[in-house]
Formats: C-alpha cells, sequence, structure tokens
C-alpha cells in the first residue's frame, strides 16, 4: 500500500489509514461483486432462452418427435407439422444468395483491399457500412415493389424462355418466389462478405506481398499467390458468417418468398423458410400444438445459426493460433 | 547470367523528403558489392531503386538511370526488371501456404513454366546452389515455414536463384539470423558470386569487409566514397568515411 | 513461358473483374436509396407524422402512433439493456477473473448471432405467456436483448482504450480499484460508451422480426406498457404487404424517415467514435 506520512517512528500505522484501507477493499468486493452479477445475469439470459423455448416447444416434440424433422405436410387445421419445407427453404435461399453474395463480396473486397486507390477505398468502406444499417423490412419493401416486378416482367420470363429444360427455371413467374428471396438475401448479405473479407486481406503482412512483386509478379499474381492462400481460413470465416446471417433473415425473405409450405424445383415457385413461416404464423397460432411446432422451428432455427457461427468462431480461433510459423 | 549495373544520376523522395541525392555508382559484374552505411542513410531506398521496388510504395518517386545490359531498367516493365534483379529481404518470407518446392519454383510458375520436371530440376538446382539442398532434399513437400530461420532465408534465396537473375540484392538478409545462420549465408554469397552480380547491403562492417569486393558508404543520402572494399576499409580517402568505419559515429 | 505482356493483359483482366464485383456491390444500396427518396419524399408530410392511421381503405391518416411507440419501446430497451450492457462490458474490461471473462464473450457472440424472430420468441414465452397478453414491456425486452451483445462489445472496447497511465495514476495515489474505475476511467471512456449505446439502439430501432409477437402493433395511441403498441417498422411492414396504394405510399415514406434516422444516428455516432471521441480527451 502507499507508504504512508513518515514521523512517527512506531511499527503501528496511523489509525485513519487502517479505516481508509478497510474501506477501500470493502468497496472493491462490492464492485467486484456487482460487475460479476451483471456478467453472470448475461449468462443468465442466454439460458434463459434456450430453456424457455425448449419449454414452450415440448408440445410438439413430444408428438412429432424426430418425425418433424423430416416431415413435409405443414396443415395448420389438421394440426400436422413437418419442418422440412421451411428447411429446404431455408437451404435453398440461403445458398442461392451465398452463390451470388461470395463472389461478388469476396471480389470487391480484393478490390477495395488491393487494388482500388485511396479515396475510392474510403469512400466505399463507407457505403458498405450504410449498406449493413439499412432494416431488414426497407430491403423487403425493396424486393416487393421494384425487385418482384422486376423478375416478374422481365427476369424470370428470359430465364425461363432460355434455360425452361433446366427443372430450376421452369414454371409461371409469379416474380415473388424463392428466386426473389435468394436475391435479396444475397443483397443483404454481400456487404458483410465485403468488410470482413476486406479486413481479412488488410491483415496479411506487406512482407508477402512484396515477397511475391520481388520475384516478378503483377498486381494480380501478388494477390494471387501471397496474400489469398494467407487470408484463405479468414476468407471462410467470413462466407460462414455471411451464412448464419442469411439463414436468420426475416423480414425481407417473408415479404418476398410467396409463403407457401411446399417444396419445389423451381426456383419461381413461392416458399417459406424457417424464420419466415414463423413471422407469418406465430400471431395467428392458436393451439398449443401450433405454438409449439412454431417454437420447435425457432429452437431448429437457433440450433443451425448457432452451429454455424461456432464453425466460423472455430476458424477464426485456428488461425489465429497457427499464425504462420516463422518470422512475420 | 551475370551482368553489371551502372548507376546514373540516381534520385529518389518519399513524398516530400529527398532521400537518395545523384547517385553514381557501378556495380562491377561477377563481384560482391557492399553498402554500408548509418540507419536512414538510404542504403535500403538505393537498392530497392535498382530492382524497382521503391516505387511500389505510395508517394515514392524516382529519377535517373540504372543500365542493366544496355537498357535502362526505369525504361522496361518492372515486373520484367524484377525477374531479372533479384531480391532477397531481410525477414524471411517463405509463403507460408506452399511447400519448400512449391516456394523455390514460385516464380517460374509465375513465369509460366508448368512441366513438372522442368520444375523439379530448376529446384533442385537452386536449392544446391543455395546450400540447401542436402538438408531439404527428403522433405521438398512439407510447409517452407517449417525450416529453421537461416534454412527459410536461404529458402528465399533459392526462390529468387530460380528465376536465374543476372543480380542478385541482399537487403540485410542476416539481420535476423544467428551467428551460425550468418556463417552459412556469408559463404554462399562467397560460392555465388562467381556465376552472379551481388549487392549487398548490411549495417555489419565486418560482414562488408568480410564478404564484399566492392563498398559503397552512404550518408544522409548522398554516396560517400566508392572503392575496392580493401582500399576502402584500409585507407579511406574522406573523413567521414574514416569516423564510420572506426566507429565513431554509427 | 508466358510473356509478361500476357500477364500483364489478364492481370488488369482480373482486376477489371474486382472492379466489377465492387460496383455490383455498392448499385444495390443506390438502387435502394434512389427509390427511397422517389417514391417516398412524397409521401413524408407533416400528416405522416402527426395523424393516427385511418381505418382500412379511406385516405390519409399518418403513422404519429408508430413514431411514438417505437420511442417508447426504444426507452424499454435501453432500460433494461443498458445498464446490463455496460456493467457488463466494465466487468470485461477491467476484470483479472480467470474463466468467467472469456465464458461471457463467447455467450455473447453466440448471442450476437441468434436471429432476431428468435429472440421474440423468447421474449414471447417469456412475458407475453405468463401475461397473458401482448405488450410493449415484451417488444423492449426483446429489443433489448439483442441490443445486449452490441453495447457489451463496445463498451469493453471503449474502457480499453482509456490508456493504461491514466488508471495506473490512480491506483498510484492510493486510490481503491473501484474509485479508479468509476471516477476515472467510466467518465474518460464515458463519450465513447454513450455512442456505442447510441449504434446499438439505432441497430435495433429498425428490427421488425422480433416486435411481430411480442409488441404486435396497434392503431391507436400507446395506453400502456402492458397493452400491444405500434412501432415504425412494423407499421411499414403491415402497410408494405397490405393491398392498397395508399398504404403503400405510405409504407415508402415511413421507411425514407426510418431509415434517415437509422442512417443519421449510426453514422454520426461511427463518426464520432473515430475522431477520437472518449479516452484521452
Amino acid at each position: 500500500m502507499t507508504g504512508g506520512p513518515t514521523g512517527a517512528a512506531t511499527g503501528a500505522p496511523p489509525p485513519g489509514l487502517a479505516a481508509a484501507t478497510h474501506w477501500a477493499r470493502r468497496g472493491d468486493r462490492v464492485y467486484d461483486a456487482i460487475t460479476r452479477v451483471g456478467a453472470l445475469a448475461v449468462i443468465v439470459v442466454v439460458a434463459g432462452l434456450v430453456v424457455g423455448m425448449g419449454h414452450a416447444a415440448r408440445p410438439a416434440i413430444r408428438a412429432f418427435g424426430w418425425r418433424f424433422l423430416v416431415g413435409s405436410t405443414w396443415d395448420p387445421v389438421a394440426e400436422r407439422f413437418g419442418a422440412l419445407p421451411f428447411v429446404y427453404g431455408t437451404v435453398v435461399s440461403s445458398t442461392l444468395a451465398l452463390a451470388l453474395a461470395v463472389p461478388v463480396g469476396i471480389g470487391a473486397a480484393i478490390f477495395l483491399a488491393e487494388l482500388a486507390p485511396g479515396p475510392v477505398r474510403a469512400a466505399a468502406a463507407f457505403v458498405v457500412e450504410l449498406m449493413a444499417a439499412v432494416p431488414s423490412v426497407v430491403y423487403g419493401l425493396w424486393g416487393v415493389f421494384v425487385l418482384a416486378p422486376l423478375l416478374r416482367t422481365w427476369v424470370e420470363p428470359a430465364l425461363g424462355a432460355r434455360l425452361g429444360f433446366l427443372p430450376l427455371f421452369q414454371g409461371p413467374p409469379y416474380g415473388v418466389g424463392m428466386l426473389a428471396a435468394g436475391l435479396v438475401l444475397a443483397t443483404m448479405v454481400v456487404p458483410y462478405v465485403t468488410a470482413v473479407g476486406r479486413e481479412v486481406l488488410r491483415a496479411v503482412p506487406d512482407s508477402q506481398r512484396e515477397a511475391a512483386l520481388g520475384l516478378g509478379a503483377t498486381r494480380w499474381e501478388t494477390v494471387r499467390i501471397a496474400v489469398l492462400p494467407y487470408g484463405r481460413p479468414g476468407l471462410i470465416a467470413a462466407v460462414l458468417l455471411a451464412l448464419g446471417r442469411a439463414v436468420g433473415e426475416t423480414m425481407a425473405v417473408t415479404m418476398v418468398i410467396g409463403n407457401r409450405p411446399e417444396i419445389s424445383l423451381s426456383l419461381f415457385a413461392p416458399g417459406h423458410t424457417m424464420a419466415s413461416v414463423i413471422a407469418n404464423e406465430f400471431a395467428e397460432a392458436t393451439s398449443d400444438l401450433y405454438q409449439g411446432a412454431l417454437i420447435e422451428i425457432g429452437l431448429l432455427l437457433l440450433g443451425i445459426t448457432a452451429l454455424v457461427n461456432l464453425l466460423a468462431r472455430l476458424l477464426v480461433w485456428r488461425v489465429a493460433r497457427a499464425a504462420p510459423g516463422g518470422p512475420s | 547470367m551475370a551482368e553489371g549495373l551502372v548507376v546514373e544520376k540516381l534520385h529518389a523522395w518519399f513524398g516530400e523528403a529527398h532521400v537518395l541525392n545523384g547517385i553514381d555508382l557501378v556495380v562491377v559484374p561477377r563481384a560482391v558489392t557492399a553498402i554500408i552505411g548509418p540507419s536512414g542513410c538510404g542504403k535500403s531506398t538505393f537498392v530497392r531503386c535498382l530492382n524497382r521496388m521503391h516505387e511500389v510504395v505510395p508517394g515514392a518517386r524516382v529519377s535517373g538511370a540504372v543500365w542493366l545490359d544496355g537498357a535502362d531498367v526505369y525504361a522496361q516493365d518492372p515486373v520484367e526488371v524484377r525477374r531479372r534483379v533479384g531480391m532477397v529481404f531481410q525477414r524471411p518470407t517463405p509463403f507460408p501456404t506452399m511447400s519448400i518446392l512449391d516456394n523455390t519454383v514460385a516464380g517460374l510458375r509465375l513465369a509460366g513454366v508448368r512441366r513438372r520436371e522442368r520444375l523439379r530440376e530448376a529446384a533442385e538446382r537452386a536449392l544446391r546452389q543455395a546450400a540447401l539442398w542436402d538438408e531439404v532434399k527428403d522433405r521438398l513437400g512439407r510447409p517452407g515455414t517449417s525450416l529453421s530461420g537461416g534454412q527459410q532465408q536461404r529458402l528465399c534465396i533459392a526462390r529468387a536463384l530460380a528465376v536465374d537473375p543476372a543480380v542478385l540484392l541482399l537487403d540485410e538478409p542476416c539481420s535476423a539470423l544467428d551467428p551460425i545462420g550468418t556463417a552459412k549465408i556469408e559463404e554462399l554469397v562467397h560460392e555465388l558470386k562467381s556465376a552472379l552480380t551481388i549487392v549487398i547491403v548490411t549495417h555489419n562492417m565486418q560482414q562488408a569487409a568480410r564478404v564484399s569486393d566492392w563498398t559503397g558508404f552512404f550518408l544522409l543520402g548522398h554516396l560517400i566514397e566508392f572503392d575496392a572494399t580493401r582500399q576502402l576499409f584500409r585507407t579511406p580517402r574522406d573523413p567521414r568515411t574514416e569516423a564510420y568505419i572506426t566507429g565513431r559515429f554509427g | 513461358m508466358k510473356s509478361v505482356r500476357t500477364r500483364r493483359r489478364a492481370s488488369a483482366a482480373r482486376v477489371g473483374l474486382t472492379a466489377i464485383a465492387a460496383l455490383v456491390l455498392v448499385a444495390p444500396l443506390l438502387a435502394i436509396l434512389g427509390f427511397l427518396v422517389h417514391q417516398g419524399a412524397s409521401g413524408l408530410d407533416l400528416a405522416l407524422l402527426s395523424r393516427l392511421p385511418k381505418p382500412v381503405g379511406e385516405p390519409g391518416g399518418g403513422m404519429a402512433n408508430a413514431l411514438v411507440g417505437s420511442l417508447i419501446l426504444l426507452g424499454l430497451a435501453a432500460v433494461l439493456g443498458l445498464p446490463l450492457g455496460v456493467v457488463g462490458g466494465l466487468y470485461l474490461a477491467e476484470s483479472t477473473d480467470r474463466r468467467l471473462p472469456s465464458a461471457l464473450r463467447f455467450l455473447a457472440d453466440c448471442l450476437n448471432g441468434v436471429p432476431s424472430i428468435v429472440v421474440g420468441l423468447f421474449a414471447y414465452t417469456v412475458v407475453v405467456l405468463p401475461m397473458r397478453r401482448f405488450s410493449a414491456l415484451a417488444g423492449g425486452l426483446a429489443l433489448a436483448v439483442i441490443m445486449l451483445p452490441i453495447v457489451l462489445r463496445t463498451t469493453e472496447e471503449m474502457v480499453r482504450l482509456v490508456p493504461a497511465a491514466l488508471r495506473e495514476g490512480g491506483l498510484a495515489l492510493g486510490l481503491p480499484r473501484w474509485t479508479v474505475a468509476l471516477r476515472i476511467v467510466v467518465p474518460t471512456a464515458r463519450a465513447g460508451i454513450v455512442t456505442g449505446a447510441l449504434v446499438a439502439l439505432a441497430r435495433v430501432a429498425g428490427e421488425t422480426a422480433p416486435l411481430l409477437f411480442t409488441a404486435l402493433g396497434s392503431r391507436l395511441w400507446p395506453s400502456g406498457l402492458d397493452q400491444p403498441i405500434a412501432a415504425l417498422p412494423l407499421q411499414i411492414f403491415a402497410y408494405a404487404i397490405s393491398p392498397y396504394d395508399e398504404w403503400h405510399r405510405q409504407a415508402w415514406a415511413g421507411a425514407l424517415l426510418l431509415i434517415g434516422l437509422v442512417l443519421v444516428v449510426s453514422v454520426a455516432a461511427r463518426a464520432a467514435t473515430r475522431g477520437g471521441g472518449g479516452a484521452g480527451r
């Protein structure tokens, strides 16, 4: 502790100091306790989330068991519920979204991190941040009033005419449907791919780029042999994070996907995702079983996003640990 | 095919800062030229101007000429120049996602060489030249970063040698190595010079005296003195050179 | 051997492709903003901001109750979520415990990745079911849970930015840790913490999904925390999926308003943080 004022040659500290120290230690213990309680409260919230929902989903879990995951009938009237159409819808819409967002997002990330001139980089970083801040319902609004009519009038008929031999592009062009959902999701997810991708690429040390340039590599070749391989684990993590978002996205999807619990091979057909069926039907779910089924879908959704995010985190952790050996 | 370099009125800037002032220098072929001087004197910048790495930094500028085999490198494509004038940096930088073999032939692959036989032969040749072959011949598939620091640096030298450059630039190649690694590199430099022109930047004067045939002393962006190594170290002509090599400042 | 010119051309082509990718990236945002302004500006008038929604089919009316409702919900979210988030963030930044901080960080990151609609389900099971009614409280709780990990993270970051020298100076004077934390560290980081809170609020201001079956939405003025309540994103959603052109027009206007508020607060807050607001001042 502080060496107190001298003068007194006795061994005992002045009485005021002992009291002050006592209160200081008391105060520290109280402070520690309070902050620890705060921390624990967060943990309680998360635990409560899972427990509370698990409890509410019990009626459905008891009624359907594992068949819930593979059942494709969704009939609220007859009270028969199967989650397969929604799992299918989530998988298809997210896959489509990633198939579009990953090339664009990583390409843009490479451009912004490595190749673009200075002012362009700053402007683009700003735009990417803006895009991530736009609320989902606004993307949905644009999707339902601008994108869907566009698809219905121009894109889907054209695709149907040229590529209609593929089951993917068959059926009437509704505009709303799986294709619209995939496109809107791609638009929402691509800023995340770019933002994280850019950070990953910027973290690649300059010494790597210099090594490639010194060998006589062109700008692109430098990116190809020195930057991208080094950043690959991080880029994969970025893609996984984007997948997590796409899977959980609700409002924009429910506004453009057509909201029909059907499984169809065609991208033009309306469908449903796990998130959109909950949004669409929960407020009207009258019976315990119906509600329980929807909550069970919510748990499924939680599980999938948790898994995807865990994978992404694992990758990032592995990269940080195995930071390529040797001098950096 | 070893060549010499002729540096003519070379100036270099980082933005407003004028870091190299009118350097005129001849790099003799098939010999080792050392560049010495205190920190900040411009030796690294000078060497980076020889293979056009300096201008990669935003805001960097160069004027003057560097003649290689009768042509000014500043009139050629930098990518072409950097294949003919190779560089090894201060810290070893093998590509971590590539094996030892792939690292060695990285430059060749860029140039479009595909055939595996050719690549293997070139790798063996380069690794032998870099005195690394015996240590790695049984583990060419292992990652480049699985080697020790000194070995990694020799791998980087092999990588630079694989594309058959005319000149090899070494920018303080031993500063991250232990004495044994350093000794190996110095030995290597001695062996390589019969086939290659070498320019080595070093802050270690004893090293310059050990390995080089010619030495240039830089101070504050100027070339103060350039002479045969023995001459410069025994009987320096400029008082500043003498002050530096006798350790009066550093 | 490939000639240098061939390589250069291939290189330039690929660089061009990435530039195109960057353009494709930016295009939708410009399109969305463009449409918002084009479609929404005409509907953005005083009536929108001051009137209640009219019954189905009647023209006119506004979103005043939704605006007020959103503010109330954000207030609730702040009251429920900020104290916990700031205290937790302080804990993460200062504590020397061994395992609790990393467990907390891990869980907070998990919570961050939970879809907002699932958070809505949670608030439903924990508030709506026991209360047997939809309420603003449930909506506020859902928003608070979404805000929590964001506030945790930004608070921790801002507190960590406080220079160690300041802390050590206080400790060297003999001040106990809790005084150093509350009297020196927090005031220094205060601006940054506030900014983080604002950013989190802006983010949840646009959330719709967690409100769908908690706050539910309403056509009337807010009448109590234990009653359903309107919110701007909910209203936009309801109008957008309706079949009435008049409501579509109002949806665009409302969306323009919403995005304007969200973007202004987000960008201003980020700019303030980057300008060094907080530690060191």
